[in-house]
């Protein structure tokens, strides 16, 4: 059993635990705290399945944000879309058996890899030059684009130029992902000593790690935005939260 | 001729460009303080109190768990700059502490340092800041320079909208003793006597019977304004400034003659005297609910059917969207209508059926555009459809006059630009603010006097017409020149129900 395979390891399954508790809990938090007024920016949809297109236009599409500035969308489709091709394309060392899907998707993901990382320069460049978003940048801001960057450089040469032992690797990552820990015990399931894959993952996971005390909380915040989400509705059904009606109460037996 | 002032208006940019920036030059002390009498009336410290900075961070936690808007907008902010030129005053001033997002971050610094992971162990990474009287400072000033006009949150991809911030950030001050006068005092006016401008029951009396010789003397019909009538089908609720204002006067007396045209049995409130609730401004749901409770109270007690309002903006948001919530439920009324109907939604529902004759020819000396307020745009709707807000005082407007011309599109509708004065900010100690503010209506005002030979305005806020009055000189227009909606209406209306209509 080598330090590196099982340092990533147990990397791995401590930042899918931040990520994942921290969003459930972030999560749970948005749901909890209550909306006392109807606040959705007019015009807004007059029923909850329109709310749902309005909320998958924005998610998908980057509505306001086309609206807004031709720019920012441009360089904001090309990172956000190109993402989820390779998040995608990923998928296949994580599962045995990646289907159809995934296997078409490859050299999409591949060389999806470019315009990701073309967005995020695009991105990285506005938050340099453009002065009013200098302005509003903390070091954060621009540490978050370095660390995509970051990941996205360090794929594409894993992909392209190191040329590291996938299958290997898939071998040590379905070991993780089905928790056959025996399997360390064997050298083709240790991962494989690259220094750009090793570079490459712990960039990933600190972004895991990041993503549920970030501003990456956009990706489940927007789902919950009233601005958004919200129905109009409000001459027609009373919409009162639970803290007010709470007041009123108190109110009405202290009158 | 351009007014005369301590500072300089904004020159008109030959085309829009996104002004550079210029910190600190809005900086300064903010709006008048509230006196105590006022603060005390609202339920607040009649000054700072000692320990400010733990009450303020105490209410903040407190919205926090009470408003998911401010929950999620503090959190979900990426810096992506959308917002960044789309607010009003920051292309009046250019002060980027008037940026949409530079305003949220004055908020948001604190939230991050105090409530979030990142800020309490990394504040400088992730630009959180400790709650300092400086910070508390700007606070006061900036957030007293959104109208919360809720233009940058039509252009965020998340929705986040500054006027949900400016609104608890204004909660806070108030709860640490740092009051707005000009909002509180209105409040507290309203408290007292019922309505925005202090005018007891009568003096209101005074006026509208004033205003019916007026009407008589013009037009040779005896057309009403019932106040106080038990019974009355109709509950006109409408902005105080409707009772004296120009142009708003104008639009009470179109209200009148449609009433009267098609024999509606109405009232006013001397109890409800006002539309307006100043209590959304500063962000408070309980004083914003006491204001709403005084209207369903005279609904009750004068046995009415129907709500209806008055050209009033903010108004207009909290009926629209918040009055059910605050108030209701209103089952004592006719189910046939919502509750409240907006009074260019009753008006043109007679013109839909053909019961207002209306001469366009009697407004040909005039060319109007219109000014889509703020909060009617962006804060509520009006008929059963999408987007209703913009074509029913459009059509209205049309019905009543033969040159109609829009504005840009990318000023008019949900794009519109604030009048400059909403939100709690028209008040003389911030005509600065005011006359920069404008700039973009101004702009796209110029424009149609260009292109169409525009002479007017119309609006249907009672902030939009006051601000609009008092601005217009500086940017070389005459204050005449704003005009309410139903002025329209009144001009046009052809009074063919010669028989007064008198309450039994």
């Amino acid at each position: 059993m080598e330090f590196w395979t099982v340092f990533y390891a147990v990397s791995f399954y401590f930042a899918t635990f931040i990520l994942i508790s921290g969003v459930v809990y972030k999560i749970y938090q948005y749901a909890k705290t209550p909306a006392p007024l109807k606040v959705p920016t007019m015009p807004a949809p007059l029923t909850s399945s329109g709310v749902v297109v309005r909320i998958l236009m924005e998610v998908i599409l980057f509505k306001s944000l086309f609206r807004s500035n031709k720019w920012i969308w441009l360089f904001a489709m090309m990172f956000h879309g190109a993402l989820w091709i390779v998040l995608l394309r990923h998928v296949r060392y994580f599962v045995v058996e990646p289907g159809l899907i995934i296997d078409l998707i490859q050299p999409f993901g591949k060389y999806g890899s470019f315009i990701m990382l073309f967005g995020l320069l695009g991105l990285f460049m506005r938050r340099i030059f453009v002065e009013r978003i200098r302005y509003i940048s903390s070091p954060s801001d621009y540490l978050m684009l370095i660390l995509l960057i970051a990941i996205g450089i360090s794929g594409i040469l894993v992909s392209f130029v190191t040329r590291t032992d996938i299958i290997q690797f898939k071998a040590f990552m379905l070991s993780v992902v089905c928790f056959q820990w025996q399997h360390f015990q064997l050298p083709e399931y240790q991962i494989p000593i690259d220094a750009m894959l090793l570079f490459h993952l712990a960039a990933v996971m600190l972004l895991m790690i990041i993503f549920p005390i970030s501003k990456l909380l956009h990706a489940p915040g927007i789902f919950f935005s009233p601005g958004r989400n919200q129905i109009d509705n409000s001459r027609e059904k009373r919409h009162i939260a639970p803290w007010a009606v709470k007041k009123f109460e108190t109110q009405q037996k202290g009158n | 001729m351009a007014k005369k002032a301590n500072f300089e208006t904004p020159a008109m940019r030959p085309y829009p460009t996104i002004p550079i920036i210029k910190e600190g030059v809005m900086k300064g002390d903010g709006p008048f303080f509230a006196k105590p009498d006022m603060q005390e009336a609202l339920g607040y410290p009649i000054e700072l109190v000692d320990n400010w900075q733990q009450v303020a961070l105490d209410k903040m936690g407190e919205l926090l768990t009470k408003y998911r808007s401010l929950r999620v907008y503090l959190d979900t902010c990426v810096k992506c700059g959308s917002c960044t030129d789309k607010c009003h005053y920051f292309i009046g001033t250019n002060d980027p502490k008037n940026m949409p997002v530079a305003r949220q971050d004055l908020l948001r610094q604190v939230y991050r340092r105090y409530f979030t992971f990142a800020g309490k162990w990394f504040p400088k990474l992730v630009g959180a800041k400790d709650l300092t009287r400086e910070v508390l400072d700007d606070w006061y000033n900036y957030y007293h320079q959104c109208s919360q006009c809720r233009r940058c949150s039509v252009f965020c991809p998340y929705g986040i909208d500054t006027a949900e911030i400016s609104m608890a950030a204004r909660e806070i001050l108030d709860v640490v003793g740092i009051g707005q006068k000009y909002c509180n005092e209105i409040i507290a006016k309203v408290y007292k006597i019922g309505n925005n401008l202090g005018l007891p029951e009568p003096a209101l009396r005074n006026t509208l019977e004033g205003l019916e010789e007026d009407i008589e003397d013009e037009t040779g019909v005896k057309v009403r304004l019932p106040l106080d009538v038990e019974g009355a089908e109709i509950l006109l609720i409408t902005p105080s400034a409707d009772f004296f204002a120009e142009p708003h006067i104008d639009g009470l007396i179109g209200y009148a003659k449609v009433f009267h045209e098609v024999g509606a049995s109405w009232t006013l409130s001397s109890y409800a005297s006002e539309a307006a609730n100043f209590g959304m401004f500063i962000g408070s749901y309980e004083n914003m609910r006491q204001i709403s409770l005084r209207i369903h109270d005279a609904a009750k007690k004068l046995k009415v059917k129907r709500i209806i309002f008055g050209e009033c903006g903010h108004a207009w948001r909290v009926a629209y969207s918040f009055l059910n919530t605050l108030a209701g439920p209103f089952d004592f009324l006719d189910k046939r209508y919502p509750v409240p109907q907006h009074i260019c939604e009753y008006t043109y529902d007679l013109i839909q059926k053909g019961a207002l004759k209306l001469n366009k020819a009697a407004n040909d000396d005039m060319r109007i555009t219109f000014h889509d307020s703020c909060n009617v745009a962006r804060g509520s709707s009006m008929g059963n459809m999408p987007g209703g807000q913009f074509i029913i005082p459009r059509e209205v407007i049309k019905a009543c006059c033969n040159n109609f011309y829009d504005m840009a599109p990318d000023t008019i509708h949900d794009e519109t630009f604030c009048c400059g004065g909403g939100g709690g900010l028209l008040t003389d100690d911030l005509m600065e603010l005011r006359v920069k503010g404008v700039l973009p209506r101004m702009e796209a005002l110029q424009q149609v006097v260009d292109d169409h030979g525009v002479t007017h305005l119309a609006a249907i806020c009672a902030i939009c017409k006051t601000q609009f009055a008092k601005i217009l000189p500086y940017y070389g227009f005459e204050m005449d020149q704003i005009i309410s909606i139903h002025q329209l209406v009144s001009n046009a209306i052809e009074l063919t129900n010669v028989e007064s209509t008198d309450e039994k």
